[in-house]
This record gives C-alpha cells, structure tokens and sequence, in this order.
C-alpha cells in the first residue's frame, strides 16, 4: 500500500493543473441548448488540440496513453478547475470504450479520431417509450437488406440527450423479430443526416432542449455499421452500461469539487445555521472522499486484473445520491436565494440536473437490484 | 498510489481468520456474557502465541514490528466474530506505549481507556491498564486502581469505570494511541458490519414466505443493498486511516475519525436492516444476530461517539 502520488502522477498532475487553470473558460451558455451546445463544442476543439480531450486514449487517437490513475488526475484537476461540463461525454466515455472492446480496426480509425476531435458528436440511442429501465423490451428493429449488404432501421428512440445537436446515434435495435428479450438485438451505428431520420428535440425538466425523440424509418445503414457481431447487441451493450454506471461517466473528482463548493458556501452563508446543516455539510464532504478513496481501491484492483463487474452499480447508486445531497444542503444554505437562478453555475440548475442522476443510466431502484442479486447472491425471484 | 494490501498482510489475516472461524464461533461469545472471566482466554493464548497481540512492537521488544496497516485487516476479523478479548485496546493502543516506555510487552492482558469515557472493558482480568486523552497516556496497573462494574447492553463486554485522577504510572506522549484505539475500533465495526449482511444474506436466501425466498422481495433486497452500499464506502476510508496514521501523515487524526464516522453509521445502517429483513427470529436472544449488533452500538458509542468525531472533521473543514 502506497497512498502516496509516484513523481509521475505528481508531474502529470502539475501539467493539468496549470493548463486548466490558464485555458478553462468560465461562464459558458447551458451545454444542452442550441447556442450553448455551439460554445461548448469550441472548448471541446481546444481540449482536442491540446490533447486534453481523452487522456486515457492511445496516443494514435489523440491520447495520452494515460493510466487510469493518471485519468482520475485528470478530471480531478479538471473540476477543481471549474471546467464546464463535457457536452462530448456519451461519445467519448461510453460509446468509445465499446469501440475500443468491440469495433474492427477500421471502425476504431473511421470513428475515434473524429470522434476525439469533437467533428462527430455521438448520442445514445436505447431508451424507446416502452422500455426504460427494462432495456431488452425494446422494439426497434432493423430487417436485412442483403442486396444493399445492410439493414434497414425502423423505430423511435427517446430520452436522447443532446440527440438535437449531435450528428450520430448509437443504439440497440431488434435484429431478430423471433428471437426474445436479451438475444436478437444488434449493436448499430448511425448517422443522423442518413435520409428517413427524423430528430425532434424537446425540454427536460429546467426547460433546456436537452432531450430528443429519434424517430428512424427504414433508415439504410451499411454493414459496418453493426459493432460487435449481429444478434450480439446485449453483450456489447451491456460494456457500455458499465461504463456508464461506473466511474468513467461520474468521476470522484466532480464531487469533490462540488462538495468543496458547499464547504465555501457554508462559510460564506452559514450566519445562524444550525448544527444539522453543519452536519450534513460534513458528511457530504467525507462521502466525496469516500468515493474517492474507494475508486483508488477499485482502481488499483482493475490495474491488477480483477474484474470489478456489477459492483458499478454501488458506485452509480452512490453518487448520484451524494450529488442530490450535496445540491439539497446548498439550498438550504441558501435559504430564500435557493429559488434563483438563470445562470448555468446557479445551485438551483445544479440541483435540477442532480436530479437526473437517480433515474439515468438505469434508474437507482434497478441498480439496488443488481446490487442484490449480482453482489449479495439473493435469489432473482 | 497503490491502494491494496500485500500478499503477507493478506495471509496474515487469513491466519487470524482461520483461527477464529474455529475457535470464536457465536457460542464462545455468547458463554463470555456469562463465563468467570467474560472472554475468550483461548483465543488469546493463541493470538498472542501467533504474534497477533505483539505484532506493532518492535522486533527488539518481542514485537513483529509491524504497522496498523498490517494489523487492520486481523482487526476487522476480530469484529466479524465478536472477539470477546480487548484487542483494539492491548494489540492496538497499549503495545506501542508500552514498547516506547521500554516496558516488557508480556503474556498478559493490557486494556485501554479513554479519559472522556472513563470506562475500560475485561480490566478485572487485565493486568495493565493505559489510559489518556488525545495527547498524553500513562500506564497503571489494574490493581492500584477502583474499578466499578459497569453493565453494557453487550454483555459480552465487562465493562469497569474507574477514576482517572486515582491512577498513577510512568507517563508519556503519544499523540496516536487514541487515534490507533479509533482506526481500530472503525475496522472491526467494519468486521460487524460484513458478519450481519451475512447473517442476513443467508437468512433471507433460506426462509420462504409466500412461497418465496423473502430475498426475492424487492423490499429485502432494496434494505440489504443499502447495508452493502454503506459497507462499500466505509472500508476504504478505514485502510487510508490505518496508512495515515503508520505514515505519520498530518491530518491522521481527521482520518481517523472519518473513519469511525463512516463505519459507525455503516454498522448501525446495516444493523437495523438485518433486524428487519429477519423478521422476529432476529428479535429473539437465542438467534445470534444481538450479539453483533450489540457490540456494534457499544462501539460506535465509546472512543467518541459521532458526535464527538463529527466535531472533529467539522473543526478541520469548515
């Protein structure tokens, strides 16, 4: 055990933070409307240029071949710098590391170089109207075309973040119509501009286009753009969960930041505060350094090759609680000034977007089931 | 940063773990309630002929010069089976203070006091006791002091008070002792915490009710996800104290107490989740399930309580 930062961590550490500290724009429009989603793209451009973008990639893709150590450096110094939020996120941390895993070399150089660089902007495309949480019930689907040697992809996709702004989708559709559930789907690729794509962004919660329906019919989409093999889809699917669930979307160091935000507030605002608030603060800020430390556990036990599996549902559910609270306790800080907002660093826009947490990505209830049955062992049914 | 143990530090564990599995089953907790010295004197005989009690005193002074990273593990052990042995307090607390007043670290028992508790367990069969604060320690001899049986809800901690100003011995500074007893006493709430989501994991696996596991019940399963959650995020907050305080690292004391924070409060979440998940076989003094949740509400009490180690964070954050 060595819990101390080797030199090279400590260097590449110093190489970030100095970075940031001279290039983070502040200020930036909500990443998720229209103009805002254009300001941020001109800030992904510049992390790409500096190769700051994706750290953890190979060098050959615009990386830095960095250890996932050094990754967790990275977005620790990244929020501590008050860098804006990653509009680029669903393309780089979870469609990519399936491509990593799944696709063919030529798919990984056709898609990860631009992808980096911020020229294809990649949504997700798995929720539909009738299935959530219950992912395999989708009904999308997507019928051979083998004199065209491709499939032809019919259906409607909802709950797509940024799906308005984004110039391609990744998602499961139905490949099989007799197969059931889990088997028969394949894993597709699919640009946005192809003809019989309609997109149609709509409001979430605080009013931000930040959702979109994709409505597909019989949209041509090549061979190549099945990743992984066809009728597969779950397996390959179910890589990118992981990441979604796990630390590669939400890492320690944005609630770090945010719970060092609420130690700053509470000194500002405390004033009469009672010792409840007091508490709260405290613990939040101890659960931010939980989770850090208990990513350094899992993160040294990956580097040694054990497999860490459905343990991310325990570190989805925990923070976006931890996230919920954080936000919450702010509020109360803030007493009558909780309600204002109509800035994007505003705790009141925090709060609505914290809010999502519980419900993306597989909402907290099925995470507690997975917690359940795949890390307790108790009995499905 | 490599945050795991080594391959020695886990054998020693499973050694200590071995042994306890044996020798430490519920009933040898459960005769201690009532028993003429209240402990598990077998265990002790073999932990100490182990090295266990000794291991953070130099090679020199018959230790295994160890450090709480060594020994945090074997703690948490012990709290998974509810040693009935002052552990924390001699192998933990007392060794180091004896090995640095140049004292024989001997076969008996040393115990341990917090001034502010001014309480120490099993003193009536401990030959030494160390007693102090956060800063300043000294160590009597059981014999010159008044000691007055205390009763706590788990029987099988005979509890003494006694006066601190009666006591007199060769005194010293440690500023670590209180927070090694803190760290300690964090990992084997640890241990209890995983004992009783056992406990209930194999309960709910084996009772049926409507002709179900009650764990196929999303309502069991949502509790007993929860204790697991608590018990993921506490643990390592508990090794990175133990590493803090072996480095010497400046806000050990902080450390310290975030751990015994967090594991108390995983204890206690899990605690009342496997009473619940049992149902009344958990609430019946034959069933074992008392006889951890007891020892964990006696030790997120003593050696500062939440509030006490809540203060502590808040005067180095806020």
């Amino acid at each position: 055990m060595d819990l101390t930062f080797t030199p090279e961590e400590e260097a590449f550490r110093a190489e970030c933070r100095s970075w940031l500290e001279a290039n983070v724009p502040h200020g930036l429009p909500s990443g998720d409307t229209r103009d805002g989603f254009a300001a941020h793209l001109e800030w992904e451009r510049s992390l790409f240029e500096a190769r700051w973008a994706v750290v953890s990639w190979p060098e050959a893709y615009g990386g830095r071949d960095a250890s996932p150590m050094e990754w967790l450096i990275f977005e620790e110094e990244y929020y501590r710098a008050g860098g804006p939020q990653r509009v680029t996120q669903n393309g780089i941390f979870l469609l990519a590391p399936t491509v990593f895993e799944f696709g063919t070399p030529a798919q990984r150089d056709r898609i990860l170089p631009r992808m980096a660089a911020a020229e294809d902007l990649w949504c997700q495309g798995w929720s539909e109207p009738n299935a959530g949480s219950d992912l395999a019930g989708i009904q999308s689907r997507a019928e051979r075309d083998e004199s065209a040697r491709g499939w032809r992809l019919s259906g409607q996709k909802t709950w797509t973040t940024r799906g308005a702004f984004c110039t391609h989708l990744f998602g499961l559709f139905r490949s099989d119509p007799a197969a059931e559930r889990h088997r028969g789907l394949t894993y597709f690729l699919v640009p946005l501009d192809a003809p019989g794509v309609t997109v149609r962004g709509f409001g979430r919660l605080d009013g931000d286009e930040g959702f979109a329906e994709v409505f597909l019919d019989e949209v041509f989409v090549p061979d190549d753009a099945v990743l992984g093999a066809v009728h597969e889809g779950w397996g390959v699917a179910m890589a990118t969960t992981s990441a979604e669930r796990g630390l590669t979307l939400r890492s320690p160091g944005r609630f770090l930041a945010g719970a060092g935000r609420l130690v700053d507030l509470w000194r500002a605002r405390s004033g009469d505060a009672g010792p409840d608030l007091a508490d709260s603060v405290v613990q939040d800020w101890i659960d931010a350094e939980a989770y850090r430390w208990q990513t350094f556990w899992t993160v040294t036990r990956m580097t040694v090759g054990e497999n860490v599996g459905a343990e991310s549902s325990l570190t989805k559910v925990f923070w976006s609680e931890l996230d919920v609270r954080i936000h919450e306790h702010a509020l109360a800080l803030l007493g009558p000034d909780g309600e204002l907002t109509g800035d994007e660093a505003s705790w009141m826009k925090g709060y609505e977007f914290a809010l999502s947490g519980p419900i993306y990505a597989g909402t907290n209830e099925i995470q507690r089931n997975v917690i359940a049955e795949r890390v307790l062992g108790l009995p499905r049914r | 940063m490599r945050f795991a143990f080594t391959d020695d530090q886990l054998a020693f564990r499973d050694a200590v773990r071995e042994l306890l599995d044996r020798d430490c089953p519920p009933s040898v907790v459960r005769q201690a309630w009532t028993s003429p010295s209240g402990r598990a004197l077998d265990v002790w005989a073999h932990l100490t002929e182990m090295g266990v009690l000794a291991a953070l005193a130099p090679e020199a002074a018959g230790g295994l010069g160890l450090t709480l990273v060594d020994l945090v593990l074997v703690l948490e052990e012990t709290g998974y089976v509810a040693l009935p042995d002052p552990i924390v307090e001699h192998a933990a607390v007392a060794v180091p203070l004896l090995a640095s007043l140049g004292e024989p670290i001997g076969a008996g028992t040393v115990t341990a006091g917090w001034e502010p508790d001014a309480r120490a367990v099993w003193a009536d069969t401990a030959d030494l006791l160390a007693l102090g604060d956060d800063r300043r320690w000294r160590v009597v001899a059981t014999g010159d002091l008044r000691l007055e049986p205390r009763t706590s809800v788990d029987g099988a901690r005979r509890l003494f008070a006694f006066d601190p100003r009666s006591a007199d011995g060769p005194a010293l500074v440690d500023e670590q002792a209180f927070d090694r007893g803190v760290v300690g006493f964090a990992a084997q709430l640890v241990g209890l915490t995983r004992r009783m989501l056992d406990l209930t994991v194999g309960y709910v696996t084996e009772r049926r009710q409507f002709g179900v596991p009650v764990g196929s019940f999303q309502a069991v399963k949502h509790h007993l996800a929860d204790a697991r959650l608590a018990l993921e995020f506490a643990r390592p907050l508990v090794y990175r104290a133990a590493w803090s305080l072996a480095e010497g690292d400046p806000d050990a004391s902080v450390h310290a107490s975030m751990a015994k924070l967090q594991a108390s409060s995983a204890a206690h979440r899990t605690g009342r989740a496997a009473l619940q998940c049992h149902g009344a076989i958990g609430y019946s003094f034959e069933y074992d399930l008392h006889l951890f949740l007891k020892r964990a509400w006696a030790l997120a009490a003593s050696w500062g309580d939440a509030r006490w180690h809540g203060a502590r964070v808040r005067r180095a954050i806020l």
